[in-house]
Formats: C-alpha cells, structure tokens, sequence
C-alpha cells in the first residue's frame, strides 16, 4: 500500500540524512531553533519586542563574541522577567543559556561572551511575570567559526 | 586551583541597583572539535552558575557549549543589606568552584 511505500520512503531519507552528516560537521538547523523555542515558549503566544540583544553585527572570531541582553521590564514585585533564553540558529547546539532572575535584580541586563559557528541569527526569548513571552533577535556575519574547527 | 575574578562594589547604598561581573578559568570544550588524534575532544564545560546573596539566590543561569570559554557573565542586583554574596560555578568532570564577596551597606 501506498503508506507504507511513503513511510519507507520517508524514513529511509532520514537514515540518508544522518550518515550523510558526519558528527563533526553537525550543526543546528532553523527547524532545531524552532524545537528550542517551543520547548521554552509551549501554546503560549510569542510576543516580539520587548528584549534587545546588542551583538557586534560583524565579529572576526566567533570564538568570543560579547553579547548583552536587555528587557525592558520595571523588574518590579508584580511586573518582572522570569527567565531569559537565548538560542541561535547554526551552532551545533540551538541552545546558549537559560537565566533565571527575579524581582531583585532591579534592571533585566546580563551580559555574556558567546561561541558562533557561522553567520547566523540569535534569538532572545525573556518569560515575564504574567507568564508573556516575548522575543528579540540580533543578526551576526562572523568570519572566523567557532565550536566545530579542529585542534591542529 | 581554577582563578575566578568577582567584581562586586565593597560598598553600596542601601536601594542602589549595583553591577556584578565574573570571570572565571575554564576552557569550556564543546565537544565538537576534533583534536590532533583525530579523535573528538569530550566535552568539557561549566552547566550551571548560581548566584546568592546572604543565601537567597538572586540569579542563576544555564550555561550551554556556546558559552566562550573563561566565561563571563555580568548581570545587576539591589543592594537590600550588608553581608555575602556567593557564586558557585559546576560543571562536567565533577568541576566545581566557588567564591564570595562582601557589601557593607551605608
């Protein structure tokens, strides 16, 4: 039957897929980006606006990349960010790091040093008090990768 | 002994929001290089960082590969009251480290 023949079809291009993508090479794809961000965001509406990421928008070394990452929140009792996720599109993991914060933080501003394999966007997704979720992202062009090249 | 540098300010007023920096040595592999045996480099990183400040935590993050290595991470707090503010860094191989600081406030 038909089903079967495209279930067959279908599997074996995953299997095609993944030996063609030697370990080493592997890397995050947008759909991956978008598995990171449902995992974080669930049913929930994604908002945009709100979170700003401040990245260099050409870096020579991806190896370390400085990055910042502000939301505009009074950061008050009632009105604060709850955790902040940033995920990128390229780099073998989608995943760069979860925050947690609160209330006593008095301004929703962290700033970090980040490895980018290749040219690509960064995404930002803050989860506020009232449970909103909102997002930014930043586009990078980076020259020299990181994460993936060889010890030599 | 692994060097981590805190930059916190020695002293504050009360209500001030104050900026905490931290350094800290780790080379921060991410598992997907390949070294000169041609053998994949394990990984090898700092997963978690907790911040506390006379015990309660203000401030914890998840630390990915994508994290350059020596991490930094600097993020703000309120000055409440004088005392301790601690950070504690774990990672893979059993890492862990941890330092403090103290805040007098006027």
């Amino acid at each position: 039957m038909s089903p079967n023949r495209r279930q067959f079809l279908v599997g074996s291009l995953g299997i095609g897929l993944a030996a063609a993508l030697p370990f080493g090479t592997a890397t995050a794809t947008p759909a991956m980006l978008e598995a990171a961000i449902h995992a974080v965001v669930g049913e929930a509406t994604l908002h945009q606006g709100k979170v700003t990421l401040d990245v260099p928008p050409l870096v020579e070394n991806g190896n370390v990349v400085p990055l910042t990452i502000t939301v505009d929140s009074p950061m008050s009792e009632a009105d604060h960010v709850k955790t902040i996720h940033v995920f990128n599109e390229k780099n073998p993991q989608p995943h760069v790091i979860s925050i947690a914060l609160g209330p006593r933080a008095g301004k929703a501003i962290v700033s970090t040093r980040i490895k980018l394999a290749d040219a690509q966007r960064v995404v930002g997704i803050a989860e506020m008090s009232d449970g909103s979720f909102w997002s930014g992202e930043a586009h990078v062009i980076v020259t020299i990768a990181a994460c993936v090249e060889d010890v030599n | 002994m692994t060097r981590a540098l805190i930059n916190v300010p020695a002293k504050a007023r009360r209500g001030d929001i104050i900026e905490i920096k931290t350094l800290i040595s780790h080379p921060m592999e991410s598992g997907y290089r390949v070294g000169t045996n041609g053998q994949m480099i394990p990984r090898d990183i700092i997963h978690r960082f907790v911040c506390t400040y006379n015990g309660d935590e203000i401030f914890r993050a998840e630390l990915s590969p994508a994290i350059a290595a020596n991490p930094f991470i600097s993020f703000f707090t309120v000055a409440t009251e004088s005392g301790s503010i601690a950070f504690e860094w774990t990672g893979d191989n059993g890492f862990a480290a941890s330092e403090r600081a103290d805040i007098t406030i006027e």
